[in-house]
């Protein structure tokens, strides 16, 4: 008998399933474990009291990036930089001890390979296709760029799986969205992901893991697929994926935690069967029309607060409902922004280049092309670039991007989370605008009263350039 | 975590959609290693407005938050559990969550009742009344003093887990013979997958 046509969600969940319990909840195997300072204190103290083990520390790794100061991490001599915040400090030096007292590998802030955790497991071949990756993050949906059944758990759910390398869970439906041909010019992965936020908004996919479908997934290098299942959490999934195929097998050979010589064709060949069955049923399908998206940027405080950048801000009147009505209302309030006006007339006092969904080289490639030879705007009082980890930082000095950034006016910083959350020094000062490649526009999120506006790398720089939002394909 | 079985009280109407967990706490209170005393940080930017629902002495205390659509949105922080449960919450009342916010809340002592937005706004009225609501997970209903019944679905695991207040790592931990069956069937099958991933 033929086997039931399955998407590719359902061939990895039920390669992960160790039992079902009678009322349908799964136990899952989980093969990767990535762990930060913020998330976890808590997951190691429940363990310290409760006097149990990590069941497998060799599939977890531990990385610092949120609370991280993005400044020189090292004085002249050599010698480390206190952090000047004792809360951050505390919280960073309680993972450098929890992962070593509990075995765990542990990349700390002076080594080249560390970085934002979601940029440091594809790297270093920790990620790969068809493994469930999880991390008390949610942006550990980017992970499914490879092919991975990634996504964001909360500290007790790192408790469990520090303990038993399970988690019990419900098996989510399947949505697939589907982007055939080509984007346009001047259009990036960034550009598509918000657009498709936009379509089916910020609660669009809850219940759902998402398989981003289709020609223009397939022409996309690992770097692009990151970006788009980095944010589909963004849209309320928990989870996006795009099938593994030769681009993400070529992105991962060599690479130090990838599997090596015959473990490598192995895996390869398992790596080839995973791909959604001719006839496998999705619950929802979307399909989006690549020719419709353009550069886009938010104008509010929730992702789904989309704009091509031709257009103007909205007016709360043309929202359908009284709800939807009043929270733009209150967006525009918080934004100071008032109906109508174009977004190309928005001047912007800050630029921030970074974060997990667009810190990695070919980010930092399109930003540069933009800023070759050219500099800031007067207006625009503070420009960042932040590499997604040490080794991104190299290889961008080797191509001589950072020049390119430093001429233009921006500071070239460590690797870390930096401004796309008020945790560490990096803040956007209240009633202040960031142009901002993150992936979260809420209030406050950047610091308390700033403004967001998240865009893709290449109009990030390119509104530095002009002082205010503008269309990168005009510059 | 603390049984739950009958939550009776005032309701705090609060009703805002899309409140992210930025909103609920925001990532100055993340950098604490306790789950202690995040209640102080709850709802920060609300409440830094005069005249906000949190701190109206009428619903002061309230065990019951009504909210909006896609509560708990954004950010994976548990922190956003923790300060609702320090603020004496221990149900709230909304169309729907975001995924990651319904798993912690429940393993936190917190019931996250979905019900759809009539019941939702019939619900505030009343809690702007100054009326009771009670909640019932054994019954799996929300009641008032006026003989409105509200039936909610809850997934049954989690009906278990918040009736007996089950420690879910315990409850995992008695399957350790079976996760050691299917990590050697896992090991003899694709033997790669777990070399290499130290550095």
């Amino acid at each position: 008998m033929a086997s039931k046509p399955r998407t590719l969600y359902e061939k990895i969940w039920d390669d992960h399933v160790v039992e079902t319990r009678d009322d349908g909840t799964a136990m899952i195997y989980i093969d990767r474990h990535l762990v930060h300072e913020v998330t976890s204190p808590q997951a190691f103290e429940a363990l310290r009291i409760a006097g149990r083990p990590v069941r497998r520390p060799e599939l977890t790794l531990a990385v610092p990036d949120h609370n991280l100061p993005t400044t020189a991490r090292r004085d002249a001599g050599g010698n480390k930089v206190p952090i000047a915040d004792p809360q951050s400090a505390a919280q960073l030096a309680a993972l450098e001890k929890n992962a070593p007292d509990f075995g765990i590998e542990y990349i700390g802030d002076a080594d080249e390979k560390q970085g934002i955790v979601h940029v440091v497991g594809p790297e270093q071949g920790f990620s790969l296709p068809g493994t469930t990756i999880v991390c008390g993050d949610s942006h550990t949906a980017s992970h499914g760029g490879l092919g991975a059944l990634a996504f964001g758990i909360g500290t007790s759910e790192v408790e469990h799986v520090l303990a038993t390398q399970t988690l019990l869970l419900q098996r989510s439906k399947a949505m697939e969205i589907r982007v055939e041909g080509s984007l346009p010019d001047g259009v990036t992965a960034k550009d598509l992901i918000l657009h498709i936020i936009g379509v089916i908004g910020a609660a669009g996919g809850s219940g759902y893991v998402i398989e981003y479908r289709g020609a223009v997934f397939e022409k996309m290098s690992v770097e692009q697929r990151l970006t788009v299942c980095n944010m589909s959490i963004e849209a309320g999934a928990r989870a996006g994926l795009v099938a593994p195929d030769e681009t993400v097998f070529r992105y991962l050979k060599g690479r130090p935690m990838a599997p090596h010589d015959d473990d490598w064709d192995k895996a390869v060949a398992y790596w080839k069967t995973l791909h959604t069955d001719a006839g496998a049923q999705f619950d929802k399908s979307v399909v989006i029309n690549a020719a419709d998206v353009e550069p886009t940027v938010t104008w509010g405080t929730s992702p789904e607060d989309v704009v091509a950048i031709g257009g103007v801000v909205p007016s709360p009147a043309s929202f359908a409902d009284e709800s939807k009505q009043a929270a733009a209302q209150k967006s525009l309030d918080y934004m100071g922004l008032s109906a109508g006006t174009p977004l190309t007339d928005v001047a912007i006092e800050n630029v921030f280049i970074g974060s997990c969904t667009n810190s990695r080289i070919e980010d930092l490639r399109a930003a540069a092309e933009v800023l070759k030879g050219r500099t800031k705007a007067s207006n625009v009082r503070w420009a960042i670039v932040v590499p997604g980890s040490g080794l991104v930082k190299r290889q961008a000095e080797e191509e001589g991007l950072h020049t390119i950034f430093t001429d233009a006016g921006f500071e070239w910083r460590e690797p870390g989370c930096s401004a796309c959350l008020g945790m560490n020094p990096d803040k956007v000062p209240a009633g202040e605008r960031c142009a901002s490649t993150s992936n979260r526009n809420f209030v406050g999120r950047q610091g308390p009263g700033a403004r967001t506006h998240l865009l893709s790398p290449a109009m990030a720089a390119a509104a530095a350039v002009k002082g205010h939002l503008t269309d990168v394909r005009d510059l | 975590m603390d049984a739950l079985s009958r939550i009776e009280g005032r309701a705090i109407p609060f009703g805002a959609k899309n409140v992210d967990t930025d909103i609920i706490i925001p990532a100055v209170w993340l950098k604490t290693i306790t789950r202690d005393g995040l209640g102080q940080g709850a709802f920060e930017t609300i409440r830094a407005v005069e005249g906000n629902v949190f701190d109206d002495p009428d619903y002061a205390g309230s065990p019951i938050l009504i909210a909006g659509d896609n509560f708990g949105c954004g950010s994976s922080r548990e922190h956003a559990a923790w300060a609702i449960l320090d603020l004496g919450i221990r149900a709230v009342i909304a169309p729907s969550y975001s995924d990651i916010f319904s798993g912690n809340a429940v393993k936190n002592g917190i019931l996250p009742v979905v019900l759809p937005q009539d019941a939702i706004d019939r619900l505030m009225e009343v809690a702007r009344d100054g009326h009771e609501i009670t909640v019932d997970l054994d019954t799996q209903t929300v009641t008032t003093p006026f003989q409105d019944r509200f039936a909610f679905d809850i997934d049954p695991f989690r009906k278990h887990c918040l009736l007996n207040g089950l420690d879910e790592v315990a409850l995992t931990l008695e399957r350790q013979a079976q996760i050691g069956t299917f990590e050697s069937q896992r090991a003899a099958a694709q033997d790669w997958l777990t070399k290499g991933t130290h550095i």
